[in-house]
């Protein structure tokens, strides 16, 4: 039988906010245990919860941006369940009243075709704390710090068929969530979370077959891997004549697998209900309007500009939107070169390339976009050949000054003076008869071994135009 | 809605109360009575009634974005049962 899988995504987004969604305690990443937990957070009687203007700012600005509808009133629920990272026995959230519903996302998975993404909710919460489980004496040990930093929890209907749909997904998500700094997207801090939904059916058939929720996918890689061995298990399972269990399952990445989490028999039952330490929330026209006008341009606007005026190829486009620092940095490349081509081959190959070579992000990259502006402009008036830029470029790398100092420094200055160009084609026309012969044989082939040599003699340094041209024409004259 | 002593074990375990071995049938015989007595509200045609989420007719006052609570660890793990490097601890829980 033909199978086909049925994939929705929940993803966790920690929202770029300074403070706590309920407290004023900092939500500043890696600081020392329980040092970042005021009394709310630590569920204290008396005390209340008060909501962070950003954070609304921010889940309003989100929605906004995938074409949602941005409720007027929401609500915050208290969502039930005991664990010792959760000290007030309830997580607050958003239930039946969700901040922003209905938006989409269009995604393009690699090789397939474009696909629209429905969001069904996207909701306000709060995240819990963190337990360790290694041994303190027979028991765990709880840091708080993380307990209350705002999350905005995005919820996709289940329109992803297969693994590489779900990762496109989240990989435009979080491209998003980063453009409208709604979130920094760290995956290795937690800031960007993903539980999957999966579950297979007859390909052709209507019905849903039981789901499994997939917890612990805290990379790009895991969540691919994961879920296409969850849809391998369950149709191992189901064509033995089982019966899929719903139930939450953790994936190992060690040994690249699925284990059950929570037996049947636990299952939660959260029992929501209005908190009632909180009050509706109501956002006017002004408030909405007011956060549209802080939308950046959106990723995919940007790349259809940039194919447009900059006249860039599909691909190229796609690389240089992916993150905004990125595409900043390119456009302030072509700002400072005038030349769009040359600054997306060089930003593509030479700035990335080094970048991912020693792991750093293009806002650590020691040559700016001034720099490398400054060098493609030696490019194009000529006083550089493009095989030289390449060895200016890693000095500048290195630190060792703008274009005009390295090419100073390393008289790498491209010959243009036809005189000295000259006496070097008669130089190496006069070492080399043999060559000289075969080409007026019609051997045009010994014409690149000729100009390799004029440019060795030249340390690469002479305008191979300006070579060809002189070669010819000694060659045939 | 009349509960099974199944039904008041599970609640029990889900607020994490001991119930004695003998009072789930009490238990039963009386939430199901508090049931009852509110079920009688079914009655009303609410169809045009918008749910209410707060007994106040009032709106959420928003706390601007800032940082206004300093670390009071000490003061706060001053009264807790057992803490290590500043950690809480509790009971073991592994799920």
């Amino acid at each position: 039988m033909e199978w086909e899988a049925v994939i929705g995504l929940e993803t966790h987004v920690q929202l770029l906010t300074k403070s706590k969604i309920f407290s004023g305690a900092s939500t500043a990443y890696g600081a020392e245990p329980n040092t970042q937990a005021c009394a709310v957070d630590l569920g204290l009687p008396g005390v209340l919860p008060v909501l962070n203007r950003e954070a609304v700012r921010l889940a309003v600005k989100l929605g906004l941006a995938i074409g949602a509808t941005i409720q007027p009133r929401s609500v915050f629920a208290r969502k039930n369940y005991f664990y010792p990272d959760l000290p007030k026995g309830y997580q607050i959230s958003q239930y039946e009243l969700p901040i922003v519903s209905d938006g989409r996302l269009e995604i393009l998975p690699e090789g397939a075709a474009a696909k629209t993404v429905t969001i069904v909710r996207a909701h306000l919460e709060e995240d819990a704390g963190k337990s360790l489980h290694e041994d303190f004496h027979g028991m765990s040990g709880i840091d708080l710090n993380r307990a209350g930093t705002p999350l905005l929890e995005i919820v996709t209907a289940p329109d992803l068929r297969s693994a590489a749909e779900a990762v496109a997904y989240l990989k435009k998500l979080h491209t998003l969530v980063r453009y409208l700094e709604v979130s920094d997207g760290n995956m290795q801090e937690g800031s960007f979370r993903c539980d999957a939904n999966v579950s297979v059916r007859p390909r052709g058939h209507e019905k849903l077959g039981t789901r499994t929720e997939l917890k612990n996918l805290n990379s790009f890689r895991f969540v691919e891997r994961a879920i296409e061995f969850e849809i391998e298990r369950q149709i191992e399972v189901l064509e033995g004549g089982g019966t899929i269990a719903q139930e939450t399952r953790l994936y190992d990445p060690d040994r690249h697998e699925t284990r059950s989490m929570r037996s049947k028999e636990e299952a939660y039952d959260y029992r929501y209900f209005p908190d009632p330490d909180l009050l509706p929330v109501v956002l006017d026209e002004a408030f909405i309007e007011a956060v549209r006008g802080t939308l950046p341009e959106l990723p995919d606007a940007r790349r259809e500009r940039f194919a447009r005026d900059y006249g860039l190829s599909a691909y190229e486009a796609e690389v240089l939107t992916a993150s905004r620092e990125l595409a900043d940095y390119y456009e302030e490349a072509v700002r400072a070169s005038g030349n769009a081509k040359l600054s997306a081959h060089f930003v593509m190959g030479d700035i990335l390339g080094a970048l991912n070579k020693e792991g750093r992000e293009i806002s650590a990259a020691p040559v700016g976009p001034a720099l490398l502006g400054g060098l493609i402009r030696r490019i194009d008036d000529n006083t550089i050949s493009g095989k030289l830029a390449k060895q200016v470029f890693e000095s500048m790398w290195a630190g060792e000054g703008d274009a005009d100092a390295v090419i100073a420094k390393k008289g790498l200055r491209q010959i243009t003076d036809s005189g000295a160009i000259e006496q070097a084609v008669d130089q190496v026309l006069a070492a080399n008869p043999q060559q000289v012969e075969q080409f007026r044989a019609g051997k045009d082939k010994v014409l690149g071994f000729l100009v390799g040599q004029i440019m060795k003699a030249t340390q690469g340094k002479a305008n191979p135009a300006q070579v060809n041209e002189l070669l010819l024409k000694k060659l045939k004259g | 809605m009349s509960l099974s002593e199944d039904d008041v074990k599970r609640i029990a375990r889900l607020a994490r109360l001991e119930i004695g071995a003998g009072d789930a049938p009490r238990y039963a015989h009386d939430l199901s009575a508090i049931l009852a007595f509110v079920e009688q509200m079914g009655a009303v045609d609410t169809a045009a009634v918008t749910p209410m989420a707060h007994p106040l007719d009032a709106v959420q006052r928003l706390r601007e974005d800032a940082v206004t609570e300093g670390d009071a660890r000490a003061a706060f793990q001053a009264v807790a049962p057992r803490v290590e490097r500043g950690l809480y601890l509790v009971p073991r829980v592994i799920e």
